[in-house]
Order: C-alpha cells, then sequence, then structure tokens
C-alpha cells in the first residue's frame, strides 16, 4: 500500500489513518431484485489491476472515499468522496 | 524410485549419482481427460487422488510457474482441525485423518508433526466460545482439550503470566494438530500423482478457456491449446481470474497475508501456539526457525508482498504473548494471496459450465486443507456429485442462505 | 600459523584496549575492533560449527553476510543468539559464546553427522525417516530438532527499551561508502533534505579498509573529510549503525538503528533500538557489492576468507591472517591484497588468476599463477595446505591461510522488495537491479560499476539527477582523484572448478555443497526456487547473500543455461535480520495496548470494584464487601439488592452516537430493521440493527431527544463499528438524506439505576418529576440536575427488567454525581453492582448480548422476528433476510435452559442434546450461549441457541461438556425467567 491516501478533504494523509471496507460498488434500488441484491451483497469482480474501493477516513474527516487503486503495484490512481458513487470516475 | 532405507544406502555409496527425477517434464499432450488448473497443494492432491483413487488416467496439472509455487509454499505449515461448526469441522478432521497417514500413502516425508496447536484465551467470553468449539470437535471425536491458566503456564512457561495487558486465562489444546513441511506436501503429491502417469506442466499458464454448447473444451496457455473432458480450477487466489475466462464471477477477493520466519534456534517453542489478544501465531520448524504470521493486510492485492504497518503488528502481538522473543531476530517476510471468500469457508461444486469443477475460497485454511481438498474435489470430479464431507461446501449456498461463518463476520472477506 | 595482529597500523585506538571473552577465555583487543577483528588478532580463526555437518567454521567475511562466525552475546534477557561477529562491536567485558556445538567447540559430538554426509545428500529427510510411522515424531524428530537451530534463546524478558519514529525527506542515501558520501554531500550542499543511514558504526564503509590514497589523502582520512561536512550540513542528517532493511510501497523504507553499542549488564533500562520508517522523494542505493566465494573443495576450512574481507582485517584492524597466504582470484582484486599483505610482512605463497589472460601489472615479490585454480583445501580446524591445479596438474602449496574472490554482486536488494525482477548482466558478471524502478535509483559498485573514481562519478551524477527530479541543481563537484587502485573489473565468472575431490560448499551456513545443487537438478528441482526449498540454499541466516549467484551459476551450468535463464529467488524483507523488538517498539507487556477507562472508573475503584479487561476498557465486574468469600458472594448480594432496592452501575464504556439533522428519522428508518419513523419525541426505542445480509449485527436503544436530535447507544464492543457503518450508509448510500453523526461516547458518564427504588433514589437530584406518568417506561429526556446546576440525559430503560433508568452527565461530572446517587440512595438501600450482576440481571430477563448476536443469528432465530418491519419498502439486510436459509426450520432459536436439578450446573459453550442421546455432531442440537447462577431462581440458568428451539419449551435435554466430563440434564425453557409479562419494566 502506498504510505500516503490522497483524501479530497484533508489531503494527502498516512494510509494508518484509514480502513478500507471492500469494492465500491452501488447499493441497488430495493426493488431491484434478487440477482442484483445478491450480486451486491457476495459477488466481486476481484480485479488484478486497478479497482475503485470504499476507504474510511476513521482518524481523520471521517469521510468515506472510492479510492482507485491497483491490487498488484498498490499505486493510488485516484480518490473522491463515496457521496459521488453514483458519478463517473474523473 | 521408490524412497526406503535400502535405497538411501546404496544411492549414498554410489555418490548419489543415480536418483532420477521426482517428476517428468512432459510436453503437453493435446488433450486431457481431466485439467487441472494450478499446480499447487490442492491441484496436485486432486490429481493424485483422481488417480489413484479413482482411476482416472488422462490428467494434466497446469501451473503457471513451477510446483508448489503458491500458497502451498508460503504459509506458516500449521495443521488442526479444531472447527467449530459441523459444516467444516468433519471436512478438517478428515483432512487430519489423511495427513496422519499422508507421508506411508505417498512414500515421501512431509514431516508431519503433530505437536499440538494451542489457542490462548484471555477472557471469559473467549474461554466459552473455545469451550463451544472444544465441545463440537468432541462431538466429532476430534480431540480437544481445555487448559486452565496453570496448564498452560507448565506448558509454556515463558508466555507473558507476569506483566501481560490481557492475562492469559487459558487455552484450547488439539494434541494431534501440529506442523508440516508445507514444501514436501506440494512436492510428495507431484511425486505421487507422476507415479501414477499425471502430467505436471510447469511454466503453463492459463490464458482463456474455450467453450461450446454449455462445456468447457479446452484452455488457451502459454504453452499452446490443450483440450479437456473436464475442467477443474484450484488456483486459489487467482481464483476469481481464471473463473471470470470462463465468465464466471465469484464470491471472492483476493487479499495479501503475510508470513514470517526468524533466524535459526534450537528448540524453543515446542507446539503451536496462538495469541488470543492479537494476531499472531508461532511454531518452530525442524530447522530452527520460528515461523509465525498475523493478520491480513487488509486490502484486495495480488502482490505477494505486505506492508510494513502489518509486519509491526504481528511483532507487536509476538512480543506481548512471549515476551522473550524480543532480542530474536526475524529473518525474512513474505506474502501469499489467499481467495478470502464471503463467509471464510471454501467453495468445492460444480460451476455454471456442465464440466466445470470449482475449489477456491480457502481463506487461511487452505494449507491445513490441503488433503481433504483434493481427496473431495477428486472425489466430485470422478463422480459428479459431492463427497459426503464437502457437501456443504456449495457455490450457491451464499445466494440461498446457508453461510458457513466461523467467526459470525458477514459477506466482507477481509474480517474473516 | 595462526591471524596475529600487527605492531602498527590500522584504525583501531591501541590507547583503549578492551577485555573480552570468548567461550570463556579471556581475550584482548583495542576500541575500534569488531568481536571478529578482535578474535582474530587472537589467533582465533575457529569460531563455530557449521549447521548440517557441523564442520569447523572461521571468520570468513568482515560484514553483513557473515554466514559462519554467529556467537551468542549478552547474558540473560539481554542475550542476543546468532550474532555476527562481524558486525558487533567490541566492548569491554563482552561475553561471546560460540554455537552449535556441544560439549565444545573444538570437541563436537555432532561432528559424527560428517561422516555420515553420504547419506545426508540434499533432500535425504524428504526419503526416509518414515519407518516406522511412529517413529518421526518420537524418534526422528527430536534428534533432527536438537541438532538443528544455531543459536539457544533465552527465555528471560528483554529489560531494555524500543522505540519508532517516522522521517521524510528529499534524498535517502543508503550506504556510507565513497558511492554514498559524494551522492549525500552533493545534495546537501544543494539544501535539500538527505537523510544518510549506513549499517556499520563508523562512516566510510570500503573506505577504511582502503589502502588506496584519494585526493592525496588516505582513504579513511577522505571519508572523515567528508563525514565531517555532512555533520556540519543542518539539512543532513546522518543516521549511523542504521541498517535500512526493507524498500516499502509510497517509497518508504523500513530501518533499525541500533541507538546503544552494548548495556552493560548492569544497567537499567536502555534504549538500544529504533525504528525508522523513512518516507523519502528519492532515494539512492549505496549499499556496494558483495563479494562472491569460490566454490573449492574444502573452501569452509578456518583460515579460508573472502579476500576483500582479508584486507579489511589487515588494514583497518591490523591484522595478519597468518604468516603464508594463497591468493585464489577471478580479478584484480585479490592484486590489491596481495600487495597490502606483502606490504604487512605477509609472505604471499601465490597469487592464484583463474584467468589465463590476466593483464594486470603486479608489483610484488609474490608468485602469479595464471590460468589455475584452487581445487581443494586441506586441514580440520585450519587450513594447512591447498591443492594448485592447473591443466590438470596438481601441485601443493603449504598455507595457513587463503583469500579467494569470485567477483562481485550488486547489493540490489532493497530494490527488489517491490516485485522487480534482478536482470542478469553478461557485461558485469553480476545481477542487477530490475528495471522501471520509480523514485530509487542503484549508484556505485551497486549499480555494478568498479573503481572508486567512477563509484564517486556515478553518487555524484545520480544525486544531481534525483534533485533535477525535484527542480534542484546541485552545485557543481569535482570528482576525487584516486592513486593506486586495483580495480575488480568484471571478469568472466568461475562457478566450477576443475579438479575438485572434496566437499565445495555454496551455501556455509547450510552445509549445501555443488553436488547437491546438481542431485537437486537432476530430481526435478532445476527452478531455483525449488533447488533453494530442496536443498537449502539460500535459506540461511545471510539469505544468500554469498551463495545465491554462485548457485544459481552451477545450476545454469547443470541446466546448460546462462544465469540469465536461471533467474533468482526472490529478495524479501528483512535485508538482514531484525529483532522483534525493535518492530514491536513500545507495544509490548503491560503497555501492548492503550487502557480506556471510564470516567466513573475512579468511583468503582473507591467503591472497591474488581475491574475486568473489556477491550480496551477496564470495566468493574463486582465490588466485594469485606465479610464476603468470593466473587459469587458479591454478585448474588448485588443482584439481590437490585431486585430488592436499587443498584448503581457504570454503563458509560456503551457506545453512545448522536444523530442529528432534518432526515434523521428517515435515517433512523432505514439503519434499523425495526420501525424509527413515528417514534416520538421524548421516547427511547429498542432498535434492532442487520447487516445488509440479513444477519444481526448490533442492537440498543435510540431516543429521540428533539425532533432532529437522536442518541443512539451501541454494545460496547461495537462502539466503532457502527458509527462508521451509520457514516457508510449516511455519506455513501444517502448522501441525500440530511444527517449528521457524532460519537460522544466519552463525552457523557454512564450511570445506570436500577431496582424497585430507583425512582426514589433519582428523585432526589433530578429535578423534573419521575412520577410513572410524568416519566413512563421509555422516556427519555434532557433533564436538569440539583435544582438546576446540571444538565444531563435521563432514560427509563432496562436491562436488568426492574424498574430502572439510565442517567447521563457531562463526563467530568460524572464521579461526583455517582457519589450523590450513592448518598442520597444510601437510605434506599442503594449498592453498586458490576458487569457480572448486570450479566446475570439481563440473563434472568432473556436479553441477548453479543453472546447471542454473534454475527450468525437472524432476528427470527433471537425471537425477535416481530421487531422486522414488514412495511418498509427498504432498511439495511431487508433483501437478503428472505433467503431460504435464514428461515430454514432447523436454525437455531434462543431458549432458556435449567437443571432439572437445581444443584448441578452447567455452562456456556456446553453443547445440547437431546436427553440420552450420544455426543455425536449428528445428535448436536445447540449449545449455551450465556449461563450464570440466578439467585432468584435458585439455580443455575442458561440462554441457548437450540434447533426449533422456541418450539421445545418443556422438553427435557442433556446438556454436554465434554471437555470437562460434565453431564446436566436439563429442561428447556421461556428464555424470560422474570416477571414475564413485564409488571416491573412499568411499575
Amino acid at each position: 500500500m502506498a504510505s500516503l491516501i490522497p483524501c479530497p478533504h484533508c489531503g494527502s494523509r498516512p494510509k494508518e489513518e484509514f480502513v478500507v471496507k471492500g469494492a465500491a460498488i452501488p447499493r441497488p434500488a430495493p426493488d431491484a431484485g434478487a440477482d442484483a441484491w445478491f450480486g451486491y451483497v457476495y459477488l466481486r469482480d476481484n480485479p488484478r489491476g486497478p479497482y475503485d474501493e470504499f476507504w474510511h477516513h476513521t482518524s481523520g474527516c471521517r469521510r468515506w472515499l472510492i479510492v482507485t487503486r491497483d491490487t498488484v503495484t498498490h499505486d493510488i490512481y485516484a480518490s473522491r468522496d463515496a457521496a459521488k458513487i453514483g458519478e463517473a470516475t474523473p | 524410485m521408490r524412497f526406503s532405507a535400502l535405497s538411501i544406502i546404496l544411492n549414498g555409496l554410489s555418490g548419489n549419482t543415480n536418483w532420477s527425477a521426482h517428476w517428468r517434464r512432459p510436453e503437453p499432450k493435446p488433450d486431457y481427460d481431466v485439467v487441472i488448473v494450478g499446480g499447487g497443494g490442492h491441484g496436485l492432491a486432486t490429481a493424485y487422488y483422481l488417480a489413484k483413487i479413482y482411476g482416472v488416467q488422462n490428467i494434466a496439472v497446469l501451473e503457471k510457474a513451477y510446483v508448489g509455487s503458491g500458497n502451498v509454499g508460503r504459509n506458516t505449515t500449521i495443521i488442526r482441525s479444531n472447527y467449530m461448526l459441523s459444516e467444516n469441522n468433519p471436512f478438517y478432521e478428515l483432512s487430519m485423518k489423511l495427513w496422519e497417514g499422508l507421508e506411508q500413502d505417498f512414500n515421501f516425508n512431509a514431516m508431519v508433526s503433530q505437536r499440538g496447536v494451542l489457542n490462548l484465551f484471555h477472557s471469559d467470553a473467549q474461554r466459552d466460545s473455545y469451550t463451544r468449539r472444544g465441545n463440537a470437535m468432541r462431538l466429532h471425536g476430534v480431540d480437544a482439550d481445555l487448559l486452565d491458566r496453570r496448564a498452560v503456564q507448565s506448558l509454556y512457561p515463558f508466555l507473558d503470566f507476569a506483566n501481560a495487558r490481557f492475562p492469559i486465562q487459558g487455552g484450547l489444546l488439539q494434541r494431534r494438530g501440529g506442523t508440516v513441511r508445507h514444501d514436501a506436501v506440494a512436492w510428495g503429491y507431484a511425486r505421487g500423482a507422476n507415479g501414477y502417469s499425471v502430467d505436471i506442466i510447469q511454466n503453463c499458464e492459463v490464458t482463456s478457456i474455450r467453450t461450446s454448447n454449455g462445456k468447457a473444451i479446452g484452455v488457451e496457455t502459454t504453452r499452446g491449446y490443450i483440450g479437456c473432458g473436464k475442467l477443474a480450477l484450484a488456483a486459489a487466489g487467482n481464483s476469481s481470474r481464471v473463473a471470470a475466462m470462463a465468465g464466471l464471477k465469484l464470491p471472492l477477493e483476493s487479499h495479501v497475508l503475510q508470513a514470517f520466519v526468524s533466524e535459526g534456534l534450537k528448540p524453543f517453542i515446542n507446539g503451536v501456539v496462538t495469541f488470543g489478544a492479537g494476531h499472531f501465531y508461532v511454531s518452530q520448524s525442524d530447522k530452527g526457525g520460528l515461523v509465525f504470521g498475523g493478520d491480513l493486510d487488509g486490502y484486495n492485492s495480488y502482490a505477494q508482498r505486505g506492508n510494513l504497518a502489518t509486519v509491526e503488528h504481528v511483532a507487536e502481538a509476538g512480543k506481548a504473548m512471549i515476551p522473550a522473543l524480543s532480542r530474536l531476530r526475524v529473518l525474512r517476510s513474505w506474502g501469499g494471496i489467499m481467495d478470502m471468500s464471503m463467509d471464510g469457508s471454501p467453495i468445492i461444486d460444480r460451476g455454471h459450465l456442465d464440466n466445470l469443477y470449482l475449489n477456491a475460497g480457502w481463506c487461511y485454511g487452505g494449507f491445513k486443507a490441503t488433503p481433504a481438498s483434493g481427496y473431495c474435489f477428486a472425489h466430485l470430479i470422478a463422480k459428479n456429485e459431492p463427497h459426503e464431507t464437502a457437501r456443504a461446501f456449495r457455490l450457491d449456498r451464499f445466494r440461498r442462505g446457508y453461510i458457513i461463518d466461523e467467526k459470525g463476520q458477514g459477506a466482507q472477506p477481509n474480517l474473516h | 600459523m595462526k591471524p596475529y595482529r600487527l605492531a602498527k597500523g590500522g584504525l583501531i585506538d591501541r590507547k583503549q584496549p578492551l577485555s573480552f571473552t570468548f567461550d570463556g577465555k579471556p581475550m584482548k583487543g583495542f576500541s575500534g575492533d569488531t568481536l571478529a577483528s578482535a578474535l582474530l588478532a587472537n589467533g582465533q580463526q575457529f569460531v563455530g560449527r557449521s549447521f548440517k555437518y557441523h564442520r569447523p567454521r572461521g571468520i570468513l567475511t568482515a560484514g553483513a553476510a557473515e554466514p559462519n562466525a554467529l556467537v551468542t552475546v549478552g547474558q540473560g534477557g539481554r542475550s542476543e543468539p546468532n550474532t555476527r561477529a562481524t558486525m558487533q562491536e567490541l566492548y569491554e567485558g563482552l561475553e561471546a559464546i560460540s554455537q552449535n556445538r556441544w560439549p565444545s567447540l573444538a570437541y563436537d559430538v555432532g561432528a559424527v553427522d560428517g561422516l555420515l554426509s553420504p547419506f545426508l545428500s540434499a533432500g535425504f529427510y524428504y526419503k526416509t525417516f518414515m519407518w516406522p510411522a511412529a517413529f518421526w515424531e518420537r524418534v526422528y524428530e527430536p534428534i533432527i530438532r536438537k541438532a538443528a537451530g544455531l543459536g539457544k534463546a533465552s527465555y528471560e524478558t528483554d529489560p531494555d527499551l524500543y522505540e519508532k519514529c517516522w522521517a521524510h525527506c528529499d534524498l535517502l542515501v543508503i550506504g556510507a561508502g565513497i558511492t554514498g558520501l559524494i551522492a549525500a554531500l552533493s545534495a546537501g550542499r544543494a539544501g535539500k533534505r538527505v537523510v544518510l543511514i549506513d549499517e556499520n558504526a563508523a562512516l566510510g564503509a570500503y573506505l577504511l579498509s582502503e589502502s588506496s590514497r584519494i585526493d592525496g589523502q588516505p582513504a579513511a582520512t577522505f571519508a572523515g573529510t567528508l563525514v565531517a561536512e555532512l555533520e556540519d550540513l543542518p539539512n543532513v542528517d546522518l543516521k549511523r549503525a542504521t541498517t535500512g532493511f526493507g524498500w516499502y510501497d509510497g517509497n518508504v523504507f523500513g530501518a533499525v538503528e541500533r541507538t546503544a553499542g552494548h548495556v552493560a549488564a548492569s544497567s537499567g533500562p536502555t534504549l538500544v533500538g529504533r525504528l525508522w520508517r523513512i518516507a523519502a522523494k528519492k532515494a539512492i542505493l549505496a549499499t556496494g557489492a558483495e563479494e562472491r566465494p569460490l566454490v573449492f573443495g574444502g573452501n569452509d576450512i578456518p583460515g579460508v576468507t573472502m579476500a576483500g574481507a582479508m584486507r579489511s582485517y589487515l588494514n583497518r584492524f591490523a591484522v595478519a591472517p597468518g604468516a603464508r597466504t594463497a591468493v585464489f582470484t577471478t580479478n584484480d582484486s585479490g592484486y590489491a591484497l596481495a600487495a597490502d599483505l606483502e606490504a604487512a610482512g605477509v609472505d604471499v605463497a601465490a597469487v592464484i588468476d583463474s584467468r589465463v589472460d590476466a593483464s594486470v601489472v603486479y608489483g610484488g615479490k609474490a608468485r602469479l599463477v595464471r590460468g589455475g585454480y584452487i581445487s581443494d583445501a586441506h586441514g580440520g580446524k585450519a587450513v594447512r595446505r591447498v591443492d594448485l591445479w592447473r591443466e590438470g596438474r596438481i601441485e601443493r602449496l603449504d598455507v595457513d591461510s587463503v583469500a579467494m574472490s569470485g567477483g562481485f554482486s550488486p547489493v540490489i536488494h532493497l530494490a527488489c522488495h517491490r516485485g522487480g525482477r534482478p536482470r542478469w548482466s553478461d557485461a558485469h558478471a553480476a545481477f542487477l537491479a530490475p528495471n522501471g524502478l520509480t523514485d530509487l535509483v542503484l549508484a556505485g559498485s551497486a549499480a555494478g560499476i568498479s573503481g572508486l573514481a567512477a563509484c564517486a562519478a556515478s553518487g555524484l551524477a545520480q544525486a544531481a539527477a534525483a534533485l533535477a527530479d525535484l527542480g534542484v541543481t546541485t552545485p557543481p563537484m569535482a570528482v576525487p582523484k584516486v592513486e593506486h587502485e586495483y580495480s575488480p573489473q568484471p571478469t568472466k565468472p568461475l562457478w566450477s572448478i576443475p579438479g575438485v575431490k572434496t566437499k565445495a560448499f555454496v551455501d556455509f551456513q547450510n552445509d549445501v555443497h555443488r553436488q547437491d545443487l546438481g542431485l537437486a537438478v537432476r530430481e526435478g528441482y532445476e527452478h531455483v526456487e525449488l533447488a533453494k526449498r530442496y536443498t537449502t540454499n539460500g535459506m540461511a541466516t545471510d539469505q544468500g547473500k554469498l551463495s545465491n549467484v554462485n548457485a544459481i551459476g552451477l545450476i545454469a551450468e547443470a541446466r546448460g543455461v546462462s544465469p540469465a535463464d536461471v533467474g533468482t529467488t526472490t529478495f524479501r524483507p528483512f535485508y538482514t535480520p531484525v529483532s522483534f523488538g525493535a518492530l514491536a517498539g513500545t507495544s509490548h507487556g503491560a503497555q501492548f495496548q492503550p487502557v480506556r477507562k471510564s470516567p466513573l472508573h475512579d468511583w468503582a475503584a473507591k467503591n472497591g470494584a474488581a475491574f475486568v479487561e473489556t477491550g480496551l476498557w477496564y470495566r468493574s465486574s463486582w465490588f466485594s464487601r469485606p465479610a464476603e468469600k468470593g466473587w459469587r458472594e458479591s454478585v448474588d448480594r448485588e443482584v439481590l439488592n437490585v431486585r430488592a432496592n436499587a443498584g448503581i452501575c457504570d454503563v458509560s464504556m456503551l457506545g453512545k452516537i448522536e444523530i442529528r439533522g432534518v432526515d434523521a428519522a428517515e435515517f433512523l428508518n432505514r439503519v434499523y430493521a425495526n420501525a424509527f419513523l413515528k417514534l416520538p419525541v421524548g421516547k427511547a426505542r429498542y432498535g434492532l440493527m442487520l447487516r445488509e445480509d440479513g444477519f444481526v449485527y448490533d442492537d440498543g436503544t435510540t431516543s429521540r431527544l428533539a425532533e432532529d436530535r437522536y442518541f443512539m447507544t451501541t454494545t460496547t464492543a461495537y462502539a466503532a463499528g457502527v458509527l462508521t457503518h451509520l457514516e457508510f450508509c449516511a455519506q455513501t448510500l444517502w448522501p441525500e438524506l440530511d444527517v449528521r453523526l457524532a460519537s460522544v461516547t466519552d463525552q457523557w458518564a454512564q450511570m445506570a439505576v436500577a431496582g424497585p427504588k430507583s425512582r426514589a433514589v433519582l428523585q432526589h437530584i433530578v429535578d423534573a418529576d419521575l412520577d410513572n406518568l410524568a416519566f413512563p417506561f421509555l422516556a427519555a429526556q434532557d433533564v436538569s440536575l440539583f435544582d438546576g446546576k446540571l444538565k444531563g440525559l435521563l432514560f427509563r430503560i432496562s436491562f436488568s427488567g426492574e424498574l430502572a433508568y439510565e442517567l447521563a452527565v457531562p463526563a467530568g461530572f460524572g464521579e461526583s454525581v455517582a457519589d450523590a446517587v450513592m448518598e442520597v440512595g444510601k437510605v434506599h438501600g442503594i449498592q453498586p453492582y458490576g458487569v457480572e450482576a448486570l450479566n446475570v440481571l439481563r440473563i434472568e430477563k432473556g436479553h441477548v448480548t453479543h453472546n447471542e448476536i454473534d454475527g450468525t443469528t437472524v432476528p427470527a432465530d433471537l425471537g425477535l422476528a416481530k421487531m422486522v418491519s414488514s412495511g418498509k419498502r427498504d432498511f439495511i439486510g431487508k433483501h437478503m433476510l428472505s433467503r431460504e436459509g435464514l428461515s430454514d426450520r432447523g436454525r437455531p432459536q434462543l431458549v432458556g435452559v435449567v437443571p432439572i436439578d437445581p444443584a448441578s450446573s452447567f455452562r456456556s459453550g456446553a453443547h445440547i442434546l437431546e436427553k440420552s442421546a450420544a455426543p455425536t455432531l449428528e445428535n448436536d442440537q445447540g449449545y449455551i450461549t450465556s449461563s450464570c447462577y440466578s439467585p432468584h431462581v435458585g439455580s443455575v440458568i442458561g440462554l441457548a441457541l437450540v434447533k426449533r428451539g422456541a418450539a421445545r419449551h418443556g422438553e427435557e435435554v442433556t446438556v454436554w461438556n465434554g471437555l470437562r466430563s460434565e453431564l446436566t440434564p436439563a429442561r428447556l425453557v421461556d428464555p424470560v425467567f422474570i416477571d414475564p409479562v413485564h409488571e416491573k419494566l412499568h411499575a
């Protein structure tokens, strides 16, 4: 893991301030159906390469972020506030 | 060549120049009845049992690097069957029984050493949880003993009983648990499978899976196309990638787990001890190194290397458990890619294609499961129905809600 | 003749003699010695035994790669096994003990292994010790374990101290040889923040051993000049005795600093190690090169030494290797040694150069042999002679020491720690660092460059390049002029040496010899990683620093390919071994984790509480009274007193979250499984929180204190987790909702006041009317206390099943308010009670905790199915809850359990079987989740999760605890043992 994670609110901060949750997948609509919900809760792309993940700036601003990170090099390409999950990756 | 006392002596006297290769280096054939993707412990064990027990003759194991290059050679060598849930416990106990007869079976000394696995507890709640687990083990005839503080102290007087932040109250001991020389497991199965004419094809990475009419008909590899009657995936941390080649998305994440070894020491700690107040487990190899590990680094990763912060956490827990570790030195750290499933338990099941078989989701349990995993996977491939002890490891259990969650952490792999 | 100290020369301080012992034998050295140089000066070349064959071994190197000279230094908790004598500075009173021998170094029983060596080839363990099957653990393995290992560890506690730090810099330079010093100085003069680290206490690296002159000065003096200027630069941080052990993501380097050379046995706790994480914008590896041994027979006999090391001992430590030395080399560096030896009066029997066409001009007296090899060295505990092999003929040379140089391998370890693969260079006859490194470059001999001047130029160039990337120009600096240098130009490597008759070692410590590698290849272990694992080559404490490249060369020859095709094994941290102590820092013992104390901790302590660790908290478990004989007696009294009078309990460690916003009600309605939209202001409600997978996550009460203001309590264990979860929901799932969250756990001291007289007690201090109508069950309000002197929060909620309240006051007032409650409660018989009594009270009432909410139970399992709203369109967990497995009729359900015989008992964790059923997994019905002695019921009672339990009330069962050989006939009952119609709550 990169030693610093760019937080859109706090700037670059040590990774020790953050906690990772996992794949940044949008939550389906309540009536999306069983397949959509099953996929959301249980299935993962688990790619080798760039990946959008939820990270929580636990010891900082306590905002949830979407961090685009490479699962091989561990490089971080981008981060944004997770409230923007509906928007396209910049 | 069968290993025996006589073969050692005769070869020794002739300068050890007559030993033959433990496995051939075959060129891939155009097709096989069964193609197993993954030449690690599970893939090789599967091939071995498939050939030996089920008489399947035309098997290939495809390995992208070298025999045993993945997690079978990157773990902390612990074997145990101290599982709590009825879906897991009989399976891991089958594995333990297979470990107990393995070396005689495949004629290779894997140094199976039942030195005991002791899980420490530090609170009433942990004690109750281990009581539940130990009793579940006993119900299945698995050995388990609940030790009080004094009994733990007599076994391991050098644990921190004097100044601990979380005083040790006792421990759950499985005497039949222990350690195995991990690489030798891969080699023993490879040599055994080779003896049944299994083709072990190294440096052969699968790049795509060819399907037709709902069946897998072959795989493209870095060594050319190989046709298959049945396709079995045992790709551990790379399971998601291989399954994706067949259009299948799995309930898995790949995570890095570090392991460590210290400098060699004269006998220091006899069995396996796990800390209950932090992530740390340790044993000592026959060679003298303390072999130990801790928790996942936490983030998805395909890089077989970890982070310094995790190294520090492991050392902190280690010294908290055994103060005398302080002046001992850590020699080497490495990382393996765990196929972490969404409930912490494995999958041994048929896939969405008629002739596709899955063996994945081993989390931390992969090494100790090796024999039973191969045994049950071979049964499934040969008979098209699950082995009785692996019946619960279905892929559709997530969709149907038959979750096997030892830790109760839910659908977040890095918490298992 | 043995090695000896020269009468003059060297960088040792002869005015400061030091006494030390080796295996109890008193010896003398000087300040500036390493233990190795001092041992040699005392004629002690034989210092250890090898791992497998227990062969006598001497000091091979003068640095970090030493595989042989490992000793145990220090006593008691300060004892350090496997200390490299070559890296240990000598100090007064040092006691070194040799290792891996019994009963003594000179007479070692384990040496018998050497006689068995024909049968102990690589991998022999895997082929044998299998008959009879039971003998492995009982006979063979104990013997192997005893024979294996190196030093013996102490079980005593280390008295010394460690700490951890971060450092940040523009440029990190690792290695303070000529390359690193020049690079650091150049960047330092440019004003950038520079950190220069070196594993040795004395900076200068090989400059301290050089006989060449630089800029007209002795090399060591030149190094001193550079160091002096670096020390004067405020922007340069020199860290001596600091080993960079790993390169991690984000250009962070791990390094460990040995802050005290040694600690006298009588000293108190002393800071001995400091772990550095150095975050560098740019880094230069100036780590030099490792000289490679030559693989001839008997190359491990004491007296055979690396040529560069011999030169170090000679020039830096003024120790001559003996009277007559043979130098065996593949490159020009051997000539530098020969010249220095001759200058020091040592007879050089021959300089044996494997190159027929070597063109180096040598001015000394020694005989030069071109195109020759040492095929075997002979001797037992010291080398006596060598076989000089040339064109098939053997000539015998009597010598007492041998130097060897097989070329140089750049020290590229750290550059490979992040997954890059080293690449073989035929031109350098070595593996070089991977391509494509970012923010890290190699310079000097670490980059395969030969010669001091060229290294200096490389250091300058790389510093300039690194700073240019940072937008800074380095001021011009001249490359120093070097005189009298034999530059070790790369030459054709020499793997297999012809004519070898005896064991030729590749990995000295692990006793891997040439034939072992050939055997591994023949047996199918030709991949370099397999060969390593099969033979253990490179797995010793030096991690293959000396052995790996030779092994790769030999494997390449055996396979008929180039070393490029064989490749290397993976370089991984740690460059050299790092102690647990340094990695753990201050986190161990009682300081392993921080302590959290409730604002009522001192109040509880003065009232006689016994404390128990609960996560990071210390919670009061019970309050014993003088006459009470055991904890049970105290707990029973506390429970009965709550049921009869009133009790006060510290519940401050429950998680407390304040929730505000226009949409707070909607938000809560979505995060709880039960309805929250219509909770009125002034009321509390029990809430059940699920995970998205439908299983119960946590429970607690949430109170609506105002239209847009809520106060949520969570369980102690999940306080942090619930807040994080709520933030996730608010920020990522429903960012459109106006809701704000804040943890207020530490802001409030909270006490439960429970029991039939609790109203009377609290009415003394609460200003508002607490009458049942005015403040009914589940009332929750801001209240004023003590006639308006203090504001607090009062909740009429009950975990015990009694009339009960929870009172929250600002944390700083907690203790005085609790004191006041005790004071006014005296007449009502109030007593403090702890978590043990709290637990009894809740089990009696059938309330669940995380013993039951264990992450695998759904609401219906806990009898809470009715709480799950069927009307809500969405809430966390709704969509997975309908899966068939979550309503399977075989699922466990919460029940109560009582023993048939009230005098008998059972414990939590015991399993439940049908009455008289055999104890098998198939017959397992469930298990006891919580149990206690209930003074109300008059027996042990329990809660349990039992298959179809809700429908089995009244059934006789067996409670089975095989671990304790306990079998208790019992009955399944309703889980509510007290006041099933909840009259007390509403009283």
